[in-house]
């Protein structure tokens, strides 16, 4: 007990004196979940879309997928990614693994499933007159995709902040396809899992404390922003 | 009636937790042992060795050195098994441990890719061929995770009076095995126990030894028990047992007989060697 209490005090001296090994680790994390994220999203939304209002055979096939691959471990993404970027593997030769890239590709793969299955689900709730009325109007497919797009906008940010609350916590594919390279490929996650290896509990505490301080001002602004949302209409 | 019948069920099922828990606490040893020990697969071996000659369930969880020991100051095991004389000298004298004695010993190699980029290849002086990586800037993957083959790494290149740093230099803070996987795909240097280098290498066709031999690289594996007087609910007598099982003729015997693939890669000694 005494030694998780002056370790989470130690954590706290770290974190306010600005330790530049400590913000560079979660400058890293930051960096490569977003990246991840960014290139996801549009794709994610575009696949939740035609699922939700596309008819086609074998659609509810495609969602129980989408629905599955939410349940599938970090480390299995990893080790799926390793084998195809090592030298050995098919993409071998991008010289990819243990880089940042690597991370990126793993995090993308686990972002995507996430992004659809809770995006096909937020534009299920949407009127689909909207969707009538829009182009009935005139407007054009792709307008009236993204008005509906708009009608939703909180359920798809959900789907935004749960997927990368799960990218940003994940250690598995990190480790297994960055390999905690100190300054490259050492994020949040793999620094907590070397700081225990090592028995330096504080920097593990205080990487920990960044990750929850970052997920609760996440999901604050959402509630926040949902409330301005709800007032307006 | 009902009532008795009620009674004697919970007699029952209190006779048999009560029993349940006897056999339970009838404690496990609880040791730490190194990842290099449980990677080149000696750990099994051993602690099968000792539960049929002794009977006794050993739980046992590989972690790097400074961890181990990390462990036994904190009282969570009994009994360490490490490679770092210093930290062990250290740890003894600071009080945690008792009975410090040496088990076995092998040795580190620097091992690279088979092209040796940096052009190391037969030197047999360690040191010459760190600085010699470093003058080159040859991609170099290290432990990074204060492990007994990390610290042997910073001893080598405090020796060549050097503190690498760059992007040829990774610092990756993982396990031996993984690290090894690393250099084979990052066509890197890194410096390997030769008991985890002996038990990989078949799946590591990239990479062979660049540099062995050099009594630098001597890398000693000692046992300790954790003070009994430090902590109430730690299993000394049990520690004990094992220590004096370990550095027994038997148990010598057992580890000098280990081989993979017809390699010998712990050599006994009871011997506190340099």
């Amino acid at each position: 007990m005494l030694s998780l209490w002056s370790a989470t005090a130690d954590a706290f001296r770290l974190l306010l004196s600005g330790d530049p090994g400590l913000w560079e680790i979660v400058g890293i994390s930051f960096g490569v979940s977003l990246k991840a994220l960014i290139c996801a999203t549009i794709p994610a939304f575009v696949c939740a879309f035609a699922l939700a209002f596309g008819r086609f055979p074998g659609r509810r096939l495609v969602i129980a997928l989408f629905n599955t691959l939410l349940a599938v471990p970090a480390v299995v993404i990893g080790l799926t990614v390793y084998l195809c970027l090592s030298r050995s593997g098919p993409f071998g030769e991008l010289r990819l693994l243990f880089t940042q890239g690597a991370m990126i590709i793993g995090q993308f793969l686990m972002a995507f499933p996430v992004l659809v299955a809770l995006g096909h689900t937020a534009l299920q709730s949407a009127d689909v007159r909207a969707w009538e009325t829009a182009r009935t109007l005139g407007a054009s497919r792709f307008k009236a995709a993204r008005t509906l797009m708009y009608e939703v906008r909180f359920g798809l940010m959900a789907a935004f902040v749960v997927a990368f609350g799960r990218i940003i916590a994940e250690v598995g594919s990190a480790l297994m396809v960055g390999g905690n390279i100190l300054h490259s490929t050492r994020n949040i996650t793999t620094a907590i899992a070397l700081e225990t290896s090592k028995g330096d509990f504080a920097q593990g505490i205080a990487l920990g404390l960044v990750l929850l301080s970052l997920s609760l001002v996440l999901n604050i602004s959402l509630i926040w922003l949902q409330g301005r949302g709800s007032l307006r209409t | 009636m009902n009532c008795s019948w009620l009674w004697r069920i919970c007699c029952g099922f209190a006779g048999v937790v009560l029993l349940a828990g006897g056999i339970v606490s009838a404690d496990p040893l609880r040791l730490a042992a190194t990842t290099s020990i449980e990677d080149s697969g000696l750990l099994a071996k051993v602690l099968l060795g000792f539960t049929e000659e002794t009977g006794v369930e050993i739980q046992a969880i590989a972690v790097g050195t400074g961890k181990a020991l990390e462990l036994g100051e904190a009282g969570d095991v009994d009994v360490v098994l490490v490679h770092a004389p210093a930290l062990e000298r250290a740890f003894v004298e600071a009080g945690h441990g008792v009975d410090h004695r040496a088990v076995m010993y092998n040795d580190f190699v620097i091992v690279g890719p088979n092209s040796d980029p940096a052009g190391i290849r037969g030197q047999t002086n360690a040191v010459e061929a760190l600085a010699r990586l470093a003058k080159e800037r040859a991609t170099f993957v290290s432990r990074g995770d204060e492990s007994g083959t990390h610290l042997k790494e910073r001893e080598l290149w405090k020796t060549a009076s050097m503190l690498p740093h760059g992007r040829w230099y990774r610092e990756a803070g993982q396990g031996m095995g993984r690290i090894l996987q690393m250099a084979e795909e990052l066509d890197a240097y890194t410096l390997a126990d030769r008991g985890t280098w002996l038990a990989m290498k078949s799946r590591l066709s990239n990479l062979s030894i660049a540099v062995e031999g050099d009594s630098r690289l001597f890398n000693r594996y000692g046992v300790i028990a954790v003070n009994p007087a430090k902590y109430a609910g730690i299993g000394y007598p049990m520690a004990k047992r094992f220590i004096d099982w370990l550095t027994s003729p038997n148990a010598q015997r057992l580890i000098g007989d280990f081989t993979v693939d017809g390699e010998v890669l712990f050599h006994p000694t009871t011997q506190d060697l340099p």
